[in-house]
């Protein structure tokens, strides 16, 4: 639908050089002082779209700017041309070249679209209070009841949410005022239609009832869900104020910013008798308290009305968002007024029951929890069940609804410092099943879950939950077989259609293999982990499945997220416990195309920061380190974590590191490290050499020389071995599997390593410093250096050897 | 409140990368003032900002829908010309929300709601607070709305140069950024309203 056309249109407008652009302002300016009517039209579309389609400023002529500001003010112009008007002025705002202001307005129409352009400047020059001023002088000046005050509300409510200090005490005191007829006193008739036509009779019919959205007659005042076939202004003024009703509470309540408290309020909110509103304590209520109580009128209405089957789709939709904003100024209202709480209850104890019955009614949920979370503790409520169907039971029925489980995750995220220590350990068990959130919508949702995953690490489920991140992928593969096989044929499939899989269909139904699906699709953590490794041939062929490799591209991220909170709780135990897994499952994945390499890059990385962190690691995983480095084949199927292994060997075993390591030990490791680099680099007879990248072998080599610095009889061992490889490269057997520069690089490793075994001691030094040497310090400090101490002992020994006769 | 409206163009998920993502129209509602930074503004670089503001929200939508659709197993299904007057079933077009962090690209934390309909995205950016079962049912209504009126469906039709049609609907249904909620009656009367001052 973008068309050639199109394309060539933007370009045109954007590639407008400046002489046509005056040119073509100076037929606008002239259209604008003649003749309002179509061709001005035109004329303004193009000049709008001239504006709009660069982010560069356009200049335009003066003449032109003070014509388009005069329209907005002319008294009779077609609405078309004055919103066209408009919308240039704001494309082209924040300017400094606007001499706008509000007074030359004569309608709230022409006011609403001054106030557009006025509120785009940035409040530069003070533009927002100027409005706002502009806004209340006309709504003190009218009537409850005058005509198109509809215009002026949204204005209020945007210039409320830019700038909330700029309303004094007595604007807010008459907007409460105006609020509270608008919402309770609405007529409840419908309104006539605005002209009969030619062909009306003289006695105009009586206008009927409003009605409810299942056409019963209304049973009380005026709400958005009440329905007829024209609207009067006050009603049109009902659904205005109810939309900026809980921003206007939120901004003018006790807590807002910007705004007085009056004294007499904070009486009634120390007050302890909860259970008495004010109303009967026989008090004259103030602005406020009376907003704030016909809006819980309001909100009871509303929550009574959503209970109605609606007659048209549109109007079940708005009853299920009504329901939502009404549990949210619920919220707000018992938030500003405690009295108000033991009311909202009983209100909300019928919807509990209510909710999860129809489908699409669990949005409400969210906001239920929410108040509940706020105000459960002040109403002693045993919200239990609801968190529990909040974590348990949406996320694994309806995960695949993206604006479900964003806004689950969402609530999790931002409630987290009020969950308390129960709830937080509800959410914690319920991992996995926040995961299947994640593993079906991966990319809106992974930012949010790096910012969840945190809260979410404990120590007692760090092992678990390392295991499902590995196997986040297989989890949606799992899930779209879930659907499929759970799902209707009529039903739109919300699986991939375009992905036809009956094997994995059918090993999801075999029964030998439901325990391990159970354990993948489980809803709590279970203490245990399971092994799917018999799982990830069987789902093989979805794993060309698009929603697969996204969420398989995403993991890596959440293993760094994972990793960075772990390592603050855990203790010696749960690393080596990690480090382990780690090495384990680097071979044990599920085959995503390119998801092993980015893991095994992750986990390689986090081998290494784990043994920083606890450098006897090395030492207490021996007996599973030994076993990794004694075959070939690890090197084959992971390669970079075998190196860091190697690297994480030479650097850690040793005694500085941890003093129970043995010279056996030590020997241990360098004869299994030299039998390997011997399988990969001597060739033999009767084998070819097997592939071996060259950083193994280089990193092999400065492992055994390191070894070697450490137990020092190992030394004419490796200097033999590594003269050896001075013929690397150099015959057919092993010219076959090296390239020339990485045997040339490997020749030359092998020559420094030789050297520096040379002299033992040096070789310690260099390859195995102590902890101070590794400081900065110890270069620098004078007393210290070594470059130093070199070099004045040698100027004494060659003073010395001056000094000597001969 | 919502922040900004935007209709800009969608490509197809599999096509060779060409062309750029285009913000056929944008609508700000208000600007974040930035009180706290002392150096002065020019307005210029303030219109810039905003303007990158929304293409960057813009790009983020395009590739979360081409995400879905690529997860969803119909590349290519949506994006096909409909020549004949059918309405849209828009509640089968893909749609999602996500979130923007604070400083990226907006100063404050929002959220962005948004609607894929053949090659055209609709998105609305959000405060954070806001109801946002609401702002779905807007969207799409704008949406239906703005399709059928403007008539986009039929080839050779276009909203470049009727940008008035876009802000006559905005100020009906969304005016100044305001969510309203609008029952189904009110919804026919505001359209009639808007049918009788703008003529097709």
């Amino acid at each position: 639908m973008f068309s050639a056309g199109e394309e060539s249109l933007l370009h045109q407008a954007r590639e407008i050089q400046d002489e046509e652009l005056q040119r073509f302002c100076s037929r606008v300016s002239k259209l604008l002082q003649e003749d309002l009517g179509p061709a001005t039209v035109d004329a303004l579309q193009r000049l709008f779209l001239i504006i709009s389609a660069t982010k560069y400023v356009r200049r335009l002529e003066k003449t032109c700017v003070d014509l388009l500001q005069a329209t907005l003010s002319l008294p009779t112009c077609s609405e078309q041309v004055q919103v066209l008007c408009a919308a240039i002025l704001r494309e082209m705002s924040p300017s400094d070249s606007l001499t706008l202001s509000c007074d030359h307005t004569q309608t709230p129409h022409q006011l609403s679209l001054v106030a557009s352009v006025l509120l785009a400047q940035g409040d530069r020059r003070e533009e927002v209070r100027r409005v706002s001023q502009h806004v209340f002088t006309v709504l003190e000046s009218r009537q409850p009841e005058g005509p198109n005050l509809r215009p002026l509300l949204p204005v209020l409510s945007r210039v409320m949410g830019l700038a909330p200090g700029t309303l004094q005490e007595d604007q807010a005191t008459l907007l409460s005022k105006r609020l509270v007829d608008w919402l309770r006193y609405a007529r409840v008739q419908q309104g006539v239609p605005h002209s009969g036509g030619f062909f009306s009779t003289p006695r105009a019919r009586q206008p009927g009832p409003i009605t409810e959205v299942d056409g019963a007659v209304a049973s009380d005042f005026f709400t958005v869900l009440s329905t007829g076939q024209h609207f009067t202004e006050d009603q049109w003024l009902n659904v205005q104020a109810f939309s900026m009703l809980q921003a206007w509470l939120l901004l003018s309540g006790p807590k807002g910013p910007g705004l007085p408290d009056a004294e007499d309020k904070s009486e009634l909110e120390g007050s302890t008798l909860s259970v008495l509103s004010a109303a009967s304590a026989g008090r004259q209520l103030l602005p406020q308290e009376r907003l704030r109580e016909v809006a819980f009128q309001y909100c009871k209405r509303l929550i009574e009305q959503s209970n109605r089957r609606a007659l048209r789709k549109g109007d079940s939709d708005l009853q299920k968002a009504c329901l939502v904003e009404a549990v949210r100024v619920l919220d707000v209202l018992c938030r500003q007024d405690p009295s108000f709480l033991y009311r909202s209850l009983s209100c909300l104890k019928a919807l509990r029951g209510q909710l999860g019955q129809d489908p699409g009614s669990e949005r409400a949920l969210l906001p239920l929890a929410q108040f509940f979370l706020n105000h459960g503790a002040a109403a002693a409520v045993d919200s239990e069940a609801i968190y529990q169907h909040l974590f348990t039971r949406l996320p694994s029925e309806r995960f695949y609804s993206p604006m479900l489980a964003f806004e689950v995750t969402r609530f999790c995220r931002n409630n987290l410092p009020l969950f308390d220590p129960q709830l937080l350990g509800l959410l914690k068990l319920s991992f996995p099943n926040l995961f299947k959130l994640l593993a079906w919508n991966s990319p809106p949702l992974t930012a949010e879950f790096v910012a969840l995953l945190p809260a979410l690490v404990d120590a007692s489920t760090a092992v678990e939950m390392l295991h499902s991140l590995l196997d986040l992928p297989c989890l949606t593969a799992a899930l779209d077989l879930h659907l499929r096989s759970s799902q209707t044929p009529s039903e739109r499939p919300l699986w991939d259609p375009s992905l036809r899989t009956p094997g994995s269909l059918e090993a999801f139904r075999d029964p030998q293999l439901q325990p391990l699906f159970h354990y993948l699709l489980r809803t709590k953590a279970s203490g245990s982990t399971e092994r799917l490794v018999p799982l990830y041939q069987l789902l093989q062929p979805m794993a060309g499945c698009a929603r697969v490799a996204q969420c398989a591209q995403a993991v890596p991220t959440l293993l760094q997220a994972f990793f960075s909170t772990v390592t603050q709780v855990a203790d010696g135990a749960l690393t080596n416990q990690l480090a382990l897994l780690v090495l384990e499952r680097s071979d044990a994945l599920y085959h995503v195309p390119q998801y092993q390499a980015h893991v095994h890059r992750v986990l390689s990385s986090q081998f290494l920061a784990l043994c920083k962190q606890k450098p006897s690691l090395v030492l207490e995983l021996a007996r599973e380190l030994l076993e990794l480095v004694g075959s070939v084949s690890n090197i084959q199927s992971r390669a970079g974590m075998f190196t860091c292994v190697v690297w994480a060997i030479g650097e850690y075993l040793s005694v500085t590191c941890d003093r129970r390591c043995t010279v056996e030990l030590i020997n241990k490791f360098f004869e299994a490290l030299e039998a390997l680099l011997f399988e990969v680099t001597q060739s033999r007879p009767s084998a070819d050499l097997p592939w071996c990248p060259p950083q193994v072998v280089t990193v092999l080599m400065t492992t055994l020389t390191k070894l070697a610095s450490r137990s020092q009889d190992l030394i004419p061992r490796v200097s033999l071995f590594l003269s050896k490889m001075r013929t690397l490269g150099q015959n057919p057997a092993t010219s076959s599997v090296y390239r020339e520069e990485d045997a040339e690089a490997i020749r030359t490793r092998a020559t420094e390593l030789r050297a520096l075994l040379r002299m033992p001691s040096v070789a310690q030094f260099v390859l195995s410093p102590s902890a101070e040497v590794c400081q900065p310090r110890y270069h620098r400090d004078t007393n210290t250096a070594l470059p130093l101490a070199l070099r004045t002992v040698s100027r004494l020994v060659e003073r010395e050897a001056g000094l000597l006769p001969g | 409140m919502v922040h900004a409206f935007l209709i800009h163009t969608l490509r197809t998920p599999n096509a060779e990368a060409t062309g750029f993502c285009r913000v056929l129209y944008s609508c700000v509602f208000g600007a974040e003032k930035s009180p706290d930074d002392p150096r002065p503004h020019g307005a210029e670089r303030d219109r810039l900002l905003r303007k990158e503001q929304i293409l960057a929200v813009a790009r983020q939508v395009e590739s979360m829908c081409q995400l879905q659709q690529l997860a969803s197993g119909r590349p290519s299904l949506d994006l096909q010309t409909q020549i004949c007057d059918e309405p849209v079933p828009l509640h089968e077009s893909p749609h999602g929300v996500f979130g923007l962090a604070a400083g990226d690209p907006f100063r404050e934390p929002h959220t962005v709601v948004w609607l894929g309909v053949l090659s055209l995205g609709f998105a609305l950016v959000l405060d954070a607070h806001d109801n946002l079962l609401l702002a779905e049912s807007t969207l799409r209504l704008l949406a239906r709305l703005l399709l059928d009126h403007l008539r986009l469906l039929t080839p050779g039709s276009s909203l470049l140069l009727r940008a008035d049609h876009v802000e006559g609907v905005l100020s009906r249904f969304l005016p100044h950024g305001q969510l309203l909620f609008l029952n189904d009656q009110f919804v026919q009367a505001l359209e009639k309203e808007f049918s009788a001052s703008w003529p097709r």
